[in-house]
């Protein structure tokens, strides 16, 4: 998951604006020659009706220890705030290993990312409070993950600690944002039938001196 | 029965249809609503949108989060099976390795074909578009003009159910008075980007979209369509009233379980299997249209891809709408002694003049739209509003630097979270986590607009597919390989777009989250992306410099009508399919006239 991913996650959220993802960036169109991809992942003919849970169509990754890792960090960027619950109550950690576990060249791409960047981040934290981020007290992590969230630039260099915590953050976004408690968290409050559609409410129409001129 | 097994099949039919999106089923609902009897075949699996249709499961329900995949591009819900930019055992090529010269085929293989998931947008080609040569000099004139098209464009709209207004501008036709449904009420943003382009020179009205926003009037319409004709007014009238209306959630691109949308296999085949005249095939790929001693077709030979074995079926006339591309591979592998470069092909022009759309896109984030209160926005499940093409005069005088328009589609607004990171904007590099990544995140919903261009390309000498002369599919049967080049016309228009996007931006108070670029040919979509692709067996007045004949019908074999995209001589900056449709209807008028004549 980065930037240009992040960017057309708005534009995509812009009703109806169909955004693809372009192959042409993946691995799995060179230019000159469209093969056909091996069969993997789950395959263009799914059951789309059958509700799945990460580890349905392909083997999860994360040990233990890296489950709790990914726990602790989960609930730091998207923590209870007595209003919504956090990150890991709607099963973002599964997510995220879901992520990093599919054979897709994103998420093979974020695979490294974000393996590498657990792995540095347990030693980085031994090597200066001598224990485990996960085992580390609060402050501790925080000093880390303050450190890993300020970059110098708009995107953190490749291969950063910033640049794995971007990517963390995004991810836990996304896994939190697309279950029901993250959309009513963020104000979506679409998806259920209606027998009409009024528009926009009248005030913030006139709020914004706006008219809607639509003749019929 | 009507979905029936090799075994079953009748020895003749009257029309043979290949393929079953928007051309194969609207020649197929023409054909059998009067009488005739049609067998259909489809390459992919039957498709029961009514049982298939994930409406309103949420992305947690999805592997991924639902994101967008090399298997499902458009994400794990769309309404595509079996394909997307590439399908398994089918594969396509690109002859050159030059990124700027890639042709990107988009394709699925499910009853309906692409009608299942297409984004509905339903414009009319105006008087213009059928004679661009006669304007600019570029291009070709198709042999018929608007006043040709527009009864059929009137049938096809009171079929399908569009939605849109009457506005009176040039070469953006109106339709009829009773014939569009009410466009719904615009979105917040969608107000907020009229008013805005409107200082800018910029119109922006409801868009035609194939959606019911009511109940379709099964009553004053089926006498409209087919008058005389009282077994096919009950039938569509009975077949209207099993539409629903839109109910105003969820998504089309996944498909509509209650028909409130325009899909092959919910508005076209429904009816056409009522009348008892339709046999459908599927999983049945059309390897060889053959022809006898008189060079006439005798039907259609397909592979059972359960089975992998071959079957024959004949009839008296074959349609082909496999789509503009298929239909053009279809063709060159038919070959026989009487047509030893593919079937219909004597002109040397069959797979010549592929057009695609021209598309570039844009974003911005537009502070008057931050922290709205909660309201739903779902509305149509895709556009209420868009931008037609304003630069008539400025393009008729020749000062753009390119020569065709294009027209603006947009969106903005809260629609459901699909599989991105949420935007927050993580100013000065930081990284926002915490309770201020809810708060920046509920802040910033919704206040994002996404702009796409979609603009006329100009056939040119170096966009054409072909066999290649290596590489097979699955079944042993030669694929395509694409030839690409965009011209300055489009590359020109490619960049104008996007200035147009980021001044519209501005115009909204917005900020343009990056700089655009002045250089179109990195701002253009790769050919193919917009999957509008039209051409390569393009219609004209004479036999040497076209493909078919003013009717769809191939000039070489009297008895083959090509009813898909394949027979535009230029390609509005309209999406085609609503013209797809009106044209197969036409060329099924003919087939049936034809037939009743005895020339068939
Ligand atoms: C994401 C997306 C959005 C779109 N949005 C719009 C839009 O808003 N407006 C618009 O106008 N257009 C849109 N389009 C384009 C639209 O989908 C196509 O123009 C339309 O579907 C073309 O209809 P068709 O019948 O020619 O081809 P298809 O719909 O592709 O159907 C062809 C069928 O033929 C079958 N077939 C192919 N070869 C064979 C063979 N040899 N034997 C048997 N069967 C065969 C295929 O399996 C397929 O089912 C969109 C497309 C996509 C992918
Ligand atoms: S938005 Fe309306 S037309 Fe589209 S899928 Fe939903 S109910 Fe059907």
């Amino acid at each position: 998951m980065d930037r240009r991913l992040a960017i057309k996650w708005m534009l995509a959220a812009s009703a109806g604006v169909v955004m693809a993802r372009n192959p042409m960036l993946g691995a799995s169109n060179p230019p000159g020659i469209a093969e056909p991809e091996p069969p993997f992942g789950y395959g263009k003919d799914s059951n789309l009706m059958k509700a799945s849970k990460p580890g349905d169509y392909w083997p999860l990754t994360f040990t233990e220890l890296q489950r709790r890792q990914a726990a602790v960090l989960a609930d730091i960027i998207i923590p209870d705030d007595g209003k919504n619950p956090s990150a890991t109550s709607v099963g973002v950690v599964d997510f995220v290993d879901e992520w990093v576990s599919a054979p897709y060249p994103d998420n093979l791409r974020d695979r490294k990312i974000i393996l590498d960047g657990m792995a540095w981040l347990d030693e980085e934290s031994v090597r200066r409070f001598g224990r485990r981020f996960a085992e580390s007290s609060e402050a501790d992590r925080l000093v880390l993950v303050e450190e890993m969230s300020r970059s110098q630039k708009a995107e953190p260099d490749a291969g950063s600690s910033q640049a794995f915590f971007r990517l963390v953050r995004d991810l836990v976004g996304v896994g939190y944002f697309t279950t029901p408690v993250g959309m009513k968290d963020l104000g979506y409050v679409g998806n259920v039938p209606l027998a009409t559609f009024d528009g926009p409410p009248a005030e913030l129409v006139a709020k914004l001196g706006l008219v809607d001129e639509v003749k019929w | 029965m009507a979905f029936i097994t090799p075994s079953t099949t009748a020895d003749a039919y009257d029309v043979v249809v290949v393929g079953s999106g928007a051309a194969g089923g609207q020649a197929a609902y023409t054909l059998t609503m009067d009488g005739a009897r049609v067998l259909m075949l489809e390459a992919g699996r039957n498709y029961d949108p009514s049982t298939e249709t994930p409406m309103f499961q949420t992305p947690d329900m999805a592997p991924l989060r639902g994101t967008a995949t090399p298997d499902k591009p458009y994400g794990f819900f769309d309404a595509t099976v079996g394909g997307g930019w590439t399908v398994p055992g089918e594969p396509y090529t690109n002859a050159s390795e030059d990124p700027a010269r890639q042709f990107m085929w988009y394709r699925s293989r499910m009853l309906g074909g692409r009608t299942n998931h297409w984004a509905r947008h339903a414009l009319r080609n105006g008087p213009y578009d059928f004679k661009p040569r006669s304007r600019d000099g570029l291009g070709f004139d198709w042999p018929i003009s608007y006043q040709d098209v527009a009864p059929y464009y009137d049938k096809v709209e009171m079929l399908i159910g569009v939605y849109g207004t009457k506005e009176g501008l040039e070469n953006t036709p109106d339709s009829p008075d009773g014939v569009l449904l009410p466009p719904p009420k615009a979105r917040i943003g969608e107000l907020l980007a009229r008013q805005r382009a409107r200082r800018i020179g910029i119109p922006v009205v409801p868009i035609h979209r194939a959606v019911l926003t009511r109940p379709l009037d099964h009553v004053g319409i089926p006498p409209k369509l087919h008058p005389g004709n009282a077994k096919a007014q009950r039938i569509l009238a009975e077949d209207m009233r099993n539409r629903a209306a839109c109910f105003w959630a969820t998504q089309c691109a996944r498909g509509c379980a209650i028909r409130a949308n325009y899909q092959s296999t919910t508005v076209h085949i429904p009816p056409a299997l009522a009348t008892g005249n339709l046999d459908i095939l599927t999983d049945a790929m059309v390897r060889e249209v053959p022809v006898d001693e008189a060079g006439k077709a005798t039907g259609v030979i397909y592979i059972d891809k359960r089975t992998g074995s071959e079957h024959r079926v004949k009839a008296r006339v074959v349609v082909l709408a496999a789509s503009a591309c298929e239909t053009v591979r279809l063709m060159l592998n038919s070959r026989s002694k009487r047509f030893p470069e593919g079937l219909g092909n004597s002109s040397g022009l069959v797979g010549k003049y592929i057009l695609d759309t021209v598309g570039a896109n844009w974003g911005g984030q537009i502070p008057l739209l931050e922290n709205l209160p909660l309201h739903n926005e779902d509305g149509a499940g895709g556009l209420h509003v868009y931008a037609p093409w304003w630069l008539y005069k400025e393009q008729l005088a020749g000062t753009l630097g390119f020569a065709r328009g294009y027209h603006v589609e947009f969106g903005t607004g809260r629609g459901m979270p699909g599989g991105f990171a949420p935007y927050v904007p993580d100013a000065g590099g930081r990284t926002t986590f915490g309770a201020k990544l809810k708060e920046d995140a509920r802040r910033y919903y919704g206040s994002h607009v996404g702009f796409s261009g979609r603009g006329e390309m100009i056939p040119n000498d170096d966009s054409f597919c072909e066999l290649d002369p290596k590489v097979v599919d699955k079944w042993g049967l030669p694929v395509l390989r694409f030839h690409w080049r965009w011209s300055d016309h489009e590359t020109r228009q490619a960049a104008h777009m996007q200035k147009t996007f980021a001044d519209w931006i501005e115009a909204m108070g917005g900020v343009n989250l990056k700089k655009p670029l002045n250089d179109g040919a990195k701002v253009i979509d790769p050919g193919g992306k917009v999957i509008h692709e039209v051409g390569g067996t393009i219609m004209g007045t004479e036999p040497g410099k076209s493909v078919t004949d003013a009717w769809s019908r191939t000039w070489d074999v009297p008895n083959v009508y090509v009813a898909d995209g394949g027979v535009f001589a230029s390609n509005a900056d309209k999406n085609p399919t609503l013209t797809i449709m009106a044209l197969a209807w036409r060329a099924a008028d003919r087939i049936l006239d034809e037939m009743k004549k005895g020339n068939l």
